[in-house]
């Protein structure tokens, strides 16, 4: 009785914790701009289904994609087994769903050969990113806090799967043994074969089966509560994170509204605007960015694919898209502290803009889009760019000089370079 | 040139509408390597007959650079000023000589209010060989020749057009060869968002000596482009290469010229 109060009161605090530090980032996701994404629902639908859930912009890297695959399918299915895991500690029964008989049977079976190809992928995910050192894993971003991050969550990952299949071979020989409570059901293909390293002795069974088991559901509320600080919280925003994104062609930007509206008014003084809401052009900091732009920097999770095609990236520039997703995610996180220490209203002199991201990175993007395709989760790290390249321009007019003159010659001469307008046809007197 | 390009002008004078703009872009107009490729969609319209005029002196800048400088309101008057000069016009259907053209006025300008049908001329091309209108006869054969194919971003990643400059490509029976970042996963030239106007930031090599290294890593006779951007690009890479004599680079357009004679 003491345990099953114990495991409800642990169940509660998890997720009350964890719905705490949810609204937390909701609410820092709405310090942005807001932006409609909600047309197409049914081709939204359609490419959350595709991206997010059956994973097919991974498949560009069939490595990878195998292995990702077999952690993600575990952790969809072996989660299965967590809602008999919460209904045995809360009611104080075992294996509360043993009466399916063999379809049970087969799960638990499923289950173990699940679980021992997640931990084989995870073995092989921290042998490329420590070992092998594989490229796209580096880069100057991906340093102290990124880089442990990805270690602890496969290292987290590889021990919830150990306690997992050594929980089941204690229970396999406890109930070989005919223990009380310990009844028959289940099938062990992989834990089966642990067995034979386990003790015989009754009590030391059910001590390790019961370690086992607490290690395992206590690890899921603590991961739980560690997604929010982790880049593996794309887990659960890859999937509002490709219901919301970007439907229209690549090359597509935002036309401005607020831009129209002064422009309408310059070319025709009788032009009255529908309405008046100035405020700022281009992004400086994280809340002149459209709430996408900043659900995308929670959901990414560094993989880095994005840098590793990145034209500039490749040629040895400052710019990197992983990074301007994770200054964005680190910027927010800072002005969401601010919030919770001084309030809404606190100015701390920083910004997204220079504090974060130099003008050498923005200005070294060729608006290619590479970064963009690569992404398996649809986040757009190009919009950042360019809302930090219009405030650049449009609110400080700080450029290079050579794109000043483009500018100037586009305004004068109708072209981007310095030749007359009266010249423009004689191309057609050539041969 | 042998006969003579028709400007919109003229035709509306002759109370006369054209079948298709061609819409030039500034570097199709000023650039001299462009202007030849300029030169040859005006001789393949010209040869398959169809009927059309391009703006002359009354075409101005598109805004994309500005657009992609981060300079929205520059990139706005020149829209709503050329949107203006279309709709006078009554322009229903634009083929372009330039991929960021190509897709400014496609997707960019509908929402400031310059809704036309918006082709990329290697579209054009396809739909002429499709129809049968065009084919690779009567001119220099490219039968047998190395070809590769460089995808510009804003035709390729930017708006899905893979198949088209393919198509172009295909039926001169070339032995045309992908370089290992091609399609979606092109690499870019290097000129894209606004850097064809500025020196790179620093780094280790220039994006263009990336790429025409692994254009010429496929050992062609002939670099095909789409962009009068990307041409400038690969072109100076091929000369930093040294590699002049061996290796062309031309674009579809002149490739679809010379083929048939034109």
């Amino acid at each position: 009785m003491v345990s099953q109060i114990i495991f409800v009161i642990l169940a509660l605090a998890g997720t009350a914790l964890f719905a705490y530090n949810a609204r937390k980032v909701i609410r820092n996701i709405k310090l942005g701009r807001p932006v409609n994404r909600t047309d197409k629902p049914q081709e939204r639908l359609m490419t959350m289904l595709k991206v997010a859930f059956g994973q097919t912009k991974m498949a560009v890297r069939p490595i990878p994609f195998f292995l990702h695959l077999v952690v993600y399918l575990g952790f969809v299915i072996i989660n299965l087994e967590v809602l008999e895991i919460v209904i045995d500690g809360a009611f104080g029964t075992h294996r509360v769903f043993a009466g399916l008989g063999g379809f049970y049977n087969f799960l638990i079976g499923s289950f173990e050969l699940l679980a021992a190809g997640v931990w084989l992928a995870c073995a092989i995910f921290l042998i490329r990113r420590n070992i092998v050192k594989i490229k796209r894993f580096s880069g100057v971003e991906m340093k102290s806090w990124p880089k442990s991050d990805a270690n602890y969550i496969l290292i987290t990952e590889i021990l919830l799967m150990t306690a997992f299949l050594t929980m089941n071979a204690a229970d396999a020989k406890l109930q070989a043994l005919g223990a009380t409570h310990y009844i028959a059901a289940g099938a062990f293909p992989v834990s089966g074969l642990l067995v034979g390293l386990l003790p015989n002795n009754l009590d030391s069974l059910i001590f390790i089966e019961r370690f086992c088991w607490w290690f395992h559901i206590v690890g899921i509320f603590a991961f739980l509560n560690y997604l929010p600080y982790s880049k593996h919280f794309h887990i659960m925003l890859a999937f509002p994170n490709t219901y919301f994104s970007n439907l229209k062609p690549k090359g597509q930007f935002t036309n401005m509204d607020s831009v129209t509206n002064e422009v309408k008014a310059m070319l025709d003084p009788s032009f009255v605007p529908a309405e008046t809401a100035p405020g700022k052009f281009g992004a400086k900091d994280v809340q002149d960015l459209n709430r996408i732009n900043l659900l995308n920097a929670y959901t990414c999770t560094e993989c880095g694919r994005c840098t590793s095609v990145c034209p500039a990236n490749i040629t040895g520039k400052l710019l990197s898209p992983r990074k301007i997703m994770m200054d964005t995610r680190d910027r927010l996180e800072e002005v969401g502290r601010n919030i919770d220490k001084h309030g809404l209203e606190h100015q701390d002199g920083k910004s997204l803009l220079d504090d974060y991201i130099t003008r050498e990175e923005i200005w070294a993007c060729t608006s290619c889009n590479a970064c963009v395709e690569a992404c398996p989760v649809n986040i757009d790290p190009l919009e950042i760019i360019m809302d930090l390249r219009r405030f650049a321009v449009m609110e400080e007019s700080v450029a290079p000089a050579s794109i000043n003159a483009m500018l100037g010659n586009v305004e004068n001469n109708g072209a981007p370079w310095k030749y007359s307008p009266a010249d423009r046809f004689n191309w057609s007197e050539g041969n | 040139m042998e006969f003579k390009v028709p400007t919109m002008a003229e035709m509306m004078a002759a109370g006369e509408e054209p079948e298709i703009l061609f819409w030039v872009g500034c570097a199709g107009s000023y650039d001299e390597r462009a202007q030849k490729i300029t030169r040859n969609i005006c001789k393949i319209l010209h040869h398959v007959g169809l009927k059309y005029a391009v703006l002359g002196t009354e075409e101005s800048c598109t805004g994309d650079p500005a657009k992609r400088a981060g300079n929205e309101f520059l990139f706005q008057m020149q829209a709503m000023a050329n949107i203006e000069v279309l709709n006078a016009y009554n322009i229903k259907k634009i083929v372009t000589g330039c991929p960021h053209c190509f897709n400014t006025i496609k997707n960019e300008y509908p929402g400031l209010g310059g809704t036309y049908e918006v082709i990329h001329h290697t579209q054009l091309i396809q739909d002429l060989i499709n129809d049968g209108k065009l084919k690779a006869e009567g001119g220099e054969s490219f039968k047998g020749k190395k070809i590769t194919y460089h995808d510009p971003c804003y035709l390729g990643r930017a708006n899905g057009v893979y198949e088209a400059p393919r198509k172009a490509l295909e039926v001169l029976d070339a032995d045309l060869v992908e370089m290992k970042r091609c399609k979606a996963n092109g690499l870019c030239c290097g000129a894209g968002g606004a850097q064809m106007f500025k020196e790179p930031e620093k780094g280790k090599k220039d994006v263009n000596i990336e790429r025409i290294e692994e254009a010429l890593a496929t050992k062609p006779q002939f670099i095909a482009a789409g962009c009068p951007f990307c041409m400038t690009m690969l072109n100076d890479g091929v000369k930093l290469k040294d590699k002049e004599q061996e290796v062309k680079v031309l674009d579809i357009a002149e490739i679809t010229a010379r083929a048939n004679g034109l």
